[in-house]
């Protein structure tokens, strides 16, 4: 059975689209300095969630699990954003690197020296940021950035590619193989989501640092993927498609959503807690920032990423809603992309900050792509891949 | 939980064509048969260190911990760092019964039982060392928020410390019921194949009579998974506030955000190592190689690389961003780990932890058993390296130079490590000799799907 992408709903994808071009285009004309950090929110966010969705594929690989094999079409799908993302999120970052704006304090090459040209002390320069130059410099940034996406990309064209192997019939070789591949990437991931995570968004704030930053991106980024893997899920069955997907896939799904958004604040509570009691100046004042000019986001996406979901999904029953799980899963993702605000404008807009229509109408603008690119992926191919080593497990996955 | 179509890629878990009544024979043989004299050796040895520790303690306990090597700077170590080392060992048993159990891996019946008796055992070690460190053991109780009265003052909720009593208590006792409870049924199987009146009779009474009916079943099913929901924030819980004991604090080395999950991965990874030391030998000396498969031990191989993997993936971030923060107190710290007067502590942790469990990303070794025991033991020693690094290396260089020192250990300090040693084996060798080690009832369970038998034909 294949999925449909009716004129009707590629339409939707083509107006939030429109809307969003409209909105960046606007915002750089209204105002530059407001529609980059915009850009690299969304454009970063929506490339995480293909990224976290490619990181379960390889998951489910190498833990030999059974239960997913009915639901990894859509999980590709997902995944195969990815190099438009990439995309996006690449020029983002290189031309801020460029300097091309203000994102990154680092990229001014006007503060790194002690002394100004004609032998005078320099007043705007910055010993910390100088210290961190060996790392922090456009060069070796933009290489990085290539390094990671591309890595990333590559490691999709051949899950890919294995994928195309696996749906011409059982083939075990190929299912070996797809494990060793997926162990290759979990290596790469390994290292990588976290040192990205330290270039695109901790570097914002230049002065700061914290070691479990990686982790903590990882673990928002993830869930948000885990959740978007749900929707999906949801939205194809809605579409009549998906029979053998049952309330008991379903229901692990949500599970995956209840454990990893306890799991996000744990990585939360700890980055937070340990920062606060200890009240160390060079680090503390991560936190006081955003609870000056960002406090009522703050405290609500503790609330949208935990208390909410924990309460709401905690029930049986309420994992096996399809629409409870699906208003759930909105929430969630709307927590995400607000908690990476909350990372991403402090160290940009400072306490000028809006969530207004430049930064909603880029969202929709790329959600409109994403979608485009998701349900293209999905109508391009049967969802179901009977001849998967584990598919007969996974029919009769029962819990 | 079972799934009528397992796919051929599958691994049998149970080799050699069992039957249900012969999975009972097998596993209650050691508890049936008499002892070897291997076994008598082992545990005379066992005793004997247990014993040792135990006059340790008394000594220590006697004269104040001034028996220690312990100093004005170095205030914390040998004694922290095994009570670290112990904790951690135990998480691998509430990892294999909790987490495991949650994501449906059956291949965990034929260890957890074993693992969970690990965590009690490893539990009740580590709890000593800060028992001891309070010198005056006999208020031990103060550590509780009892009222003034008692002659005690109210407990600093502020101090992670405390939050360690809390987390620990509520872990051990969380666990040991959970133990138990796995055990009845067990306990029920061996009491109807006994003879002799006087052991039915115990072991009626350690099943709390347990008839087998539905009903009882029923509740058995509920109550594990009840407490594989609440033990699996407890087990992250304990290793998070024990590495809270150091990164709440502002000395460089201790203080780092990522302590938290890192140790979590670390307690993991050595209790993991820990299970492989114990089984791998168990399985021989009880023939318990059908049930505990080369397959178990590789699949605890791989956990074994993922969390090493993770740990070095933690070494390096804290390595980096000492150099990235540009704090020069953080940036020594590290230096003075590779470099400094306890650079082979550091370089011990490094090969044991970060190198050695790498070699299991080849097949041959992590299906080896000799290679498998040999880099346990690696595991086991690079793990204790690493809360000594933590501990000893980030407290012998303070803030103040004049106040730089060294740690020496003492006697009573090796004395009371290997008396713990003693303790934990001769738990467990008890354990092996009179407690059903591998959880048979939910074994049995399994039988039908994963056995080497032809796929019989399902109800």
């Amino acid at each position: 059975m294949n999925y449909t992408f009716s004129s009707k709903t590629r339409n939707i994808c083509f107006i939030l689209m429109a809307i969003g071009l409209v909105s960046i285009v606007g915002a750089f004309i209204a105002d530059s300095h407001r529609a980059w950090p915009s850009l690299l929110l969304n454009s970063f966010f929506f490339m995480a969630i293909a990224l976290g969705s490619l990181f379960f594929i390889a998951i489910q690989y190498a833990a030999e699990a059974g239960w997913s094999a009915v639901v990894k079409r859509p999980m590709e799908a997902i995944a195969s954003y990815l190099p438009y993302g990439a995309v996006f999120l690449g020029i983002v970052v290189t031309l801020s690197a460029l300097h091309f704006n203000h994102i990154y304090h680092w990229a001014d090459p006007e503060i790194l020296h002690p002394t100004l040209e004609n032998g005078q002390p320099n007043p705007h320069f910055d010993k910390i940021i100088a210290g961190k130059s060996g790392f922090l410099n456009p060069v070796f940034y933009i290489i990085r950035t290539v390094v990671y996406l591309l890595g990333w990309v590559l490691f999709l064209r051949a899950f890919m590619k294995r994928s195309e192997i696996e749906a011409k019939g059982l083939d075990v070789t190929n299912w070996k193989r797809s494990q060793s591949l997926a162990a290759w990437f979990l290596v790469f991931f390994a290292v990588t989501s976290s040192t990205s995570a330290w270039d695109w968004i901790m570097s914002i704030d230049t002065h700061w640092f914290s070691t479990l930053f990686g982790w903590y991106t990882f673990a928002g980024f993830f869930v948000s993927a885990l959740t978007m893997i749900t929707l999906v899920v949801l939205y194809l069955k809605g579409q009549g498609l998906l029979p053998e997907v049952t309330d008991n896939h379903i229901h692990d799904l949500g599970k995956f959503m209840f454990a990893f958004s306890i799991f996000w604040t744990y990585l939360w509570t700890s980055q937070f807690m340990l920062i606060w009691y200890s009240n160390i100046p060079e680090e503390v004042t991560y936190y006081m920032d955003r609870f000056a000019n960002y406090k009522f986001l703050f405290l609500l996406n503790l609330f949208l990423n935990f208390f909410f979901p924990f309460l709401v999904l905690m029930k049986r029953g309420s994992k096996r809603n399809y629409n409870l799980l699906f208003f759930v899963g909105i929430v969630i993702l709307f927590g995400h992309w607000s908690d990476n605000f909350v990372m991403i404008m402090p160290g940009t807009m400072k306490e000028h900050w809006h969530m207004g229509w430049v930064e909603i109408g880029t969202m929709l603008g790329f959600l409109g792509l994403f979608g485009y690119v998701v349900l293209s992926k999905l109508a391009s191919r049967p969802v179901s891949n009977p001849t998967h080593v584990f598919y007969q497990e996974s029919v009769h996955h029962h819990i | 939980m079972e799934n009528h179509s397992t796919a051929t890629v599958r691994q049998p878990l149970i080799l050699g064509n069992k039957t249900y009544h012969q999975i009972s024979e097998d596993i209650a043989r050691p508890i049936e048969g008499k002892a070897s004299k291997l076994f008598k050796v082992v545990f005379v040895i066992s005793v004997l260190l247990a014993l040792w520790g135990v006059g340790c303690f008394a000594y220590t306990i006697g004269t104040g911990i001034g028996v220690w090597g312990n100093n004005k700077s170095v205030g914390w170590a040998w004694d922290i760092t095994n009570f670290v080392w112990w904790v951690g060992i135990g998480h691998a048993g509430t990892l294999i019964s909790a987490v495991l159990l949650l994501f449906r891996q059956r291949w965990r019946m034929s260890i957890n039982r074993s693992a969970e008796a690990m965590t009690i055992f490893a539990v009740i070690c580590a709890a000593l060392f800060p028992v001891m460190h309070m010198g005056r053991v006999w208020v031990a109780y103060w550590v509780f928020p009892l009222p003034n009265q008692f002659g005690s003052l109210w407990v600093n909720f502020n101090s992670p410390l405390l939050w360690d009593v809390f987390a620990i208590s509520t872990y051990f006792t969380v666990s040991l019921v959970f133990w138990y409870t796995g055990l009845i049924p067990d306990f029920a199987t061996i009491r109807d194949r006994q003879m002799k009146p006087r052991m039915q009779r115990i072991y009626n009474i350690l099943s709390f009579g347990w008839s087998g009916s539905a009903k009882q079943w029923s509740r058995f099913e509920e109550v594990s998974l009840v407490l594989a929901g609440l033990s699996t924030p407890l087990v992250l819980s304990v290793h998070t506030i024990v590495s809270m004991d150091f990164a709440t604090s502002v000395i460089p080395g201790w203080h780092t955000t990522i302590f938290p999950p890192y140790f979590v991965a670390g307690a993991i990874f050595s209790g993991f190592a820990m299970v492989l030391t114990l089984l791998i030998i168990m399985r021989k000396v009880l023939n318990l190689e059908d049930y505990i498969t080369i397959q178990h031990i590789e699949l605890m191989n791989k956990i074994i690389i993922v969390t090493g993997s993770i740990v070095g993936v933690a070494y390096l971030t804290e390595l980096f961003t000492s150099w990235y923060s540009g704090v020069e107190y953080e940036q020594y710290a590290f230096l003075n780990r590779a470099t400094g007067p306890y650079w082979w502590s550091n370089w011990s942790m490094m090969t044991c932890n970060v190198i050695t469990p790498q070699l299991f990303w080849f097949k041959k070794i992590r299906t080896s058993l000799v290679a498998t025991f040999i880099i346990s033991i690696f595991v086991n020693i690079g793990m204790w390296f690493e809360r000594f690094v933590i501990i000893v290396t980030s407290l012998h260089r303070d803030y103040l130079p004049s106040s730089w020192t060294m740690f020496h250990p003492t006697f009573v300090d090796v004395g009371i490590f290997i008396g713990t040693i003693g303790i934990f084996f001769t738990c467990f060798l008890i354990f092996s000799r009179t407690f059903p080690v591998i959880a048979l009832s939910e074994l049995k369970t399994i039988l039908k799907t994963t056995s080497e038998n032809p796929k019989q034909p399902h109800h």
